[in-house]
């Protein structure tokens, strides 16, 4: 959550990353260290940005993917020291910041169209 | 009781830090410094040994005139709160008066620790806010017709009358309220915070004390 306490932004700062920018509708590879009892190794999570949402330290973004016919979405925690990097695959073309509307759609309809303009 | 010494603090509210292994800790931040030693109690003096703690600032005006000469003495701005510790002795003379504390000289990273305070107060509240009571709609204390009620508070003849502690509506909250075994997560001296696991009573700029936690730590007997 956003708070006004500067001593509580000032904590929210430290914690704060910097990752490849991205928006919602951009196609991302997410590599991320996921542990497996002892072993640590790095995931790839491929998909399109739904959301993002603010909050401070707290902030996260929603990744969908559609795996073997089925919707897969994951939410990251945007500040996670166990997110290795953003790729940014392809810069989608939308008109609003949540990009519900594309769990509704499959196949050819679901598709972006990519911008051209440089950002 | 809790002998274990502690720090006066002001609640500023809650966030989360990542921890070093990636998780994520939700912690509430507590402005614990400075806080100074006003004051001693021993045993030989007052029968009982603490330690005086002085938290904030008050304007010079607002404090009576032989307490400013106290703290004048002491060199310190009259603080605006002042809580007495009970400590054992040896804890007691490891602390000097007019002492600055930082809240790294009381506390650790991972230590188990209580926070006090005074509970955000709701008023006269209803059970269904007061004690979840589910209302009418639902089966439960023979609530019906008016949606917020309590319905029956007891039996007929035998025992013909209501049962003490019987749950009814009254004052809710603006009560002390002693969180246990809470962990604090990270002790920041520069900026005088700590960082506590967890929630703590009261609201933003409530104070609250902050000690080691009574049921972790060996206490004394008697």
């Amino acid at each position: 959550m956003s708070t006004a306490v500067p001593q509580i932004q000032a904590i929210d700062a430290t914690q704060a990353r910097t990752l490849t920018p991205f928006r919602p509708g951009d196609t991302v590879r997410v590599h991320y260290r996921i542990r497996e009892g002892e072993k640590e190794r790095v995931q790839v999570f491929e998909g399109v940005v739904i959301r993002r949402k603010s909050g401070g330290a707290g902030a996260t973004f929603t990744v969908r993917k559609v795996s073997y016919s089925v919707g897969v979405e994951r939410i990251f925690p945007l500040n996670s020291p166990r997110i290795e990097k953003v790729e940014v695959q392809a810069r989608g073309h939308v008109r609003r910041a949540k990009l519900y509307y594309l769990r509704d759609l499959r196949g050819k309809k679901s598709r972006l169209r990519e911008t051209k303009k440089a950002r | 009781m809790n002998t274990n010494f502690g720090l006066i603090g002001k609640k500023l509210g809650n966030t989360q830090i990542f921890q070093e292994d990636g998780e994520v800790a939700r912690v509430t931040a507590i402005q614990t410094g400075p806080c100074v030693v006003v004051g001693k109690r021993t045993q030989a003096k007052d029968g009982y040994t603490a330690l005086q703690l002085g938290f904030g600032t008050k304007r010079k005006k607002l404090v009576k005139k032989p307490q400013l000469a106290l703290y004048e003495k002491l060199g310190v701005e009259p603080p605006s709160v002042v809580r007495e510790f009970r400590v054992t002795a040896d804890i007691a003379d490891k602390y000097e008066v007019g002492q600055a504390l930082k809240p790294s000289d009381v506390f650790t990273e991972g230590q188990i620790i209580d926070v006090s305070g005074t509970s955000k107060g709701r008023g006269f509240a209803g059970v269904m806010k007061r004690h979840n009571f589910s209302g009418a709609g639902t089966v439960g204390h023979g609530t019906h017709e008016y949606k917020r009620h309590g319905g029956s508070i007891g039996m007929n003849m035998t025992p013909g009358h209501t049962l003490k502690g019987q749950r009814m509506g009254g004052q809710y909250g603006n009560k002390a309220i002693t969180m246990l075994n809470l962990r604090v997560a990270k002790v920041m001296d520069e900026e005088g915070i700590l960082l506590v696991e967890g929630g703590v009573p009261g609201a933003r700029n409530g104070v609250v004390t902050v000690r080691g936690a009574v049921k972790k730590n060996p206490q004394p007997r008697g």
